[in-house]
């Protein structure tokens, strides 16, 4: 299994803080969040665009690959400062 | 001696510049600079009530600790320190503090600017603002974009442009 977690407004429109997934095929991030987006009309909205990955707490792109028990995060272009 | 925390409370300016300045005059500093962001009371849509900050616990600290480890390896300074608030925040009060250490001013100055432009492009920490009983997330600048791809297409030797 794979932890996911969502922040800010992809997390408001995903209605969710976070959930667990069964790891893709691909293992790779990509694939997960394709099989996200599938998952429910809630969770295409929010992945949609320009959403930042990261996995394991480190900002990454869709090649890099899973692992059993590894945290992912969905989240919008940061704001802080 | 680097510090980085993400806290709820306020903190005091002077007690960073001690935190910092101790750790720092050992080492032979003599430029100490510090930057302090407040929370505008205004955006482009008119006044504001306040913002709310969230962040990724975990992930945050780590990234301004990475940050704090760049700044250390790419410019000359011999302490830093970063602290950033979350939570809910009034109209003027204090979001973000920045200090650099080092021997002569430029390179603490570059380092400060430096730890600023990178935080607001790569440091997970999302803005709210509230106006009314309605909040409305904060889009993200393509000028806080420019300002950190400056750093990253600029080698070291030149990068005050």
């Amino acid at each position: 299994m794979v932890t996911v977690k969502f922040f800010a407004q992809v997390r408001e429109i995903a209605g969710v803080d976070s959930l667990t997934i069964s790891l893709p095929q691909p293992p790779t991030i990509a694939a997960l969040r394709t099989q996200l987006m599938r998952q429910s009309a809630a969770l295409n909205d929010a992945l949609q665009g320009n959403v930042l990955m990261a996995h394991n707490q480190t900002l990454c792109n869709g090649e890099t690959k899973l692992n059993e028990h590894d945290e992912v995060a969905f989240f919008p272009p940061v704001t802080g400062g | 001696m680097v510090f980085a925390r993400v806290q709820t409370n306020d903190f005091s300016q002077q007690a960073l510049y001690d935190e910092l300045c101790g750790g720092a005059v050992s080492q032979g500093a003599g430029a100490i600079v510090t930057f302090t962001g407040l929370v505008r009371d205004f955006n482009a849509q008119g006044g504001i009530q306040g913002i709310e900050l969230e962040y990724y616990p975990g992930m945050t600290e780590s990234a301004l600790n990475a940050l704090l480890t760049q700044a250390s390896q790419r410019f000359d300074i011999v302490d830093a320190g970063i602290i950033h608030r979350v939570g809910k925040l009034a109209n003027h009060a204090q979001i973000v503090w920045v200090g650099t250490a080092s021997q002569h001013r430029e390179q603490a100055f570059l380092a400060a600017t430096f730890i600023m432009d990178m935080l607001k492009q790569s440091v997970p920490i999302w803005k709210k603002e509230w106006q009314g009983d309605q909040a409305t997330w904060v889009v993200a600048k393509t000028n806080d974009d420019k300002a950190a791809m400056r750093w990253l297409s600029e080698n070291q030797d030149n990068a005050c442009d």
